[in-house]
């Protein structure tokens, strides 16, 4: 049984809120709160309630300084601010305060570990800190400690269907022989796509995941960032396409592959039937190893309360 | 079964391979698919790896008339050899540049499906089928064109490409290539086995 843990949640969405709001269903306490502009803390546990309700009907969580959360007596750092292209940042420096700080960090945010995968280890080595990352990667579904405990040298790809708005878009247009625009609209109108949805529909989302992934089965042998991908979205698929893979018992997914070697994420046809040809929001991965054959993780990918379960599951792995 | 190679008779006998009680050894029939360059001599060169090598000709389906998308002639034979003198005889074939299509089981081992987006219609469709047929090791077996929107608009077509065992690498290669070429996108098959 691990002993309750006090954490420090840094994003105050729905990750990092419904962090705070779970929080003690596990067992742990949470010390410190912030979002962009603002923060509670407090070292005897925060009212988790009222900040999440605070930060619905005011906009923010309470009236500390975010910058004393960082500095707040907690045990683990719980990273969940948006991800951001390029430096990795805030993200990436709040990692390396609570590391610096002999800290634990559990990332929901894919920023540090996709982009500064190296940077990242190199903090933690020189730390008493762990920095873990499930929720990063397919959300509630536990895909890195799989490889893990079956030894990323043993597990030879990863392939995957990780981009629920990408994947609600296509599995729509393929069941309802509607055009791309009518489904993103529809997609936007349902919460499930973002007003701006660039980062999912042209598959930067999909790609910085096997980006992780490739890092993670690469074992620091090798550093892979963005720029190593070959990315193609799913904006040049039209609903001719998808009639013409219906037609022969085949559909489309966006589908991105993560091997030592390098990073693919673009439309790939898929039998109907097949386990990758996951619809809506699911995600799913599959993982080939060599000796456990084809294992396949599907689950809720993305949303905050899944999301949140794999933080908590991190919190719990750690020493 | 007699093991005697040569006259009509014996030819009989051996066919009890095709009723699949063939070992490995007995000579057995095969289909020989070639394509060939519609000049003289070229039917007869092609003939001669086969009987040097100790093939039976069993017939010769000379498709005159039916030109293939390469402008070639197509060309069945039928053949009877032991498995291993068959394999030599293929490999025979290849060395004096003659263009096997198809040979016994081989060809058409595998199956790669693709679908192209874009200007189908007007970046010459018979162009990048003609050209995926000259790939060595693809052959195109079925062709489906979806254009809602007519020319000049985006549209799809899925191409089945039969592929020889191992080919489908450099089949994909010479889809991604032309597709690049011609500004059009490849939804690609699964590569590695994921289902």
């Amino acid at each position: 049984m691990t002993a309750g843990k006090r954490l420090a949640v840094l994003g105050a969405g729905a990750v990092g809120g419904a962090v705070v709001d779970l929080a003690a269903a596990y067992g742990h306490t949470v010390v410190a709160f912030a979002d962009s502009a603002s923060a509670v803390v407090d070292a005897g546990g925060i009212d988790a309630d009222a900040a999440v309700d605070r930060k619905a009907a005011e906009g923010h969580v309470g009236d500390d300084d975010p910058e004393d959360v960082l500095h707040a007596d907690y045990d683990v750092l719980v990273e969940a601010t948006p991800t951001t292209l390029g430096d990795a940042e805030p993200g990436f420096s709040h990692l390396r305060t609570a590391l610096e700080r002999d800290r634990h960090v559990v990332l929901a945010n894919k920023g540090p570990v996709a982009e500064r995968y190296a940077d990242v280890r190199e903090l933690e080595h020189d730390s008493e800190g762990e920095v873990r990352f499930e929720a990063a990667v397919g959300g509630a579904i536990p895909i890195v400690s799989t490889v893990e405990d079956l030894g990323p040298s043993r597990v030879t790809a990863a392939r995957g269907v990780l981009n629920g708005t990408a994947n609600f878009i296509l599995s729509r247009m393929a069941a309802e022989g509607i055009d791309y625009e009518h489904v993103l609209a529809e997609a936007q109108d349902l919460g499930v796509a973002e007003a701006d949805p660039t980062f999912d529909v042209e598959g930067t989302d999909a790609a910085l995941k096997c980006v992780i992934l490739a890092n993670v089965l690469a074992a620091g042998d090798r550093e892979f960032t963005l720029s190593d991908a070959d990315v193609e979205g799913i904006t040049n698929v039209p609903g001719s396409a998808l009639e013409l893979a219906a037609e022969d018992g085949r559909t489309v997914r966006l589908v991105g592959e993560a091997t030592r070697e390098g990073i693919r994420v673009g439309p790939r046809l898929v039998p109907g039937n097949a386990a990758l040809a996951v619809t809506g929001t699911r995600n799913i991965v599959q993982l080939e190893t060599d000796y456990a054959g084809q294992l396949n993780l599907s689950g809720r990918g993305a949303g905050g309360e899944p999301t949140a379960s794999a933080v908590l599951g991190d919190v719990g792995r750690l020493g | 079964m007699t093991s005697t190679l040569g006259s009509d008779a014996d030819r009989e006998g051996s066919r009890a391979a095709e009723e699949g009680t063939g070992h490995d050894g007995a000579p057995q029939p095969h289909t020989i698919r070639l394509e060939l360059a519609d000049e003289p001599g070229e039917l007869l060169a092609a003939l001669e790896p086969i009987s040097e090598n100790g093939g039976n000709l069993l017939s010769i389906f000379h498709e005159r008339g039916n030109v293939t998308p390469r402008g070639r002639i197509p060309v069945e034979v039928d053949i009877e050899a032991t498995p291993d003198r068959f394999e030599t005889i293929v490999a025979a074939l290849r060395d004096a540049g003659v263009n096997v299509v198809q040979a016994g089981a081989e060809q058409y081992a595998e199956e790669l499906v693709v679908v192209l987006v874009g200007d189908i219609v007007d970046s010459d469709l018979s162009d990048t089928l003609q050209r995926v047929e000259a790939c060595p090791s693809a052959s195109v077996a079925d062709v489906s064109v979806n254009a809602p929107a007519g020319r000049g608009e985006s549209a799809s077509a899925r191409l089945r490409l039969a592929t020889r065992a191992g080919g489908g690498t450099e089949a994909l290669t010479t889809v991604r290539e032309l597709a690049a070429e011609k500004e059009l996108h490849v939804i690609e098959p699964l590569a590695g086995g994921g289902v």
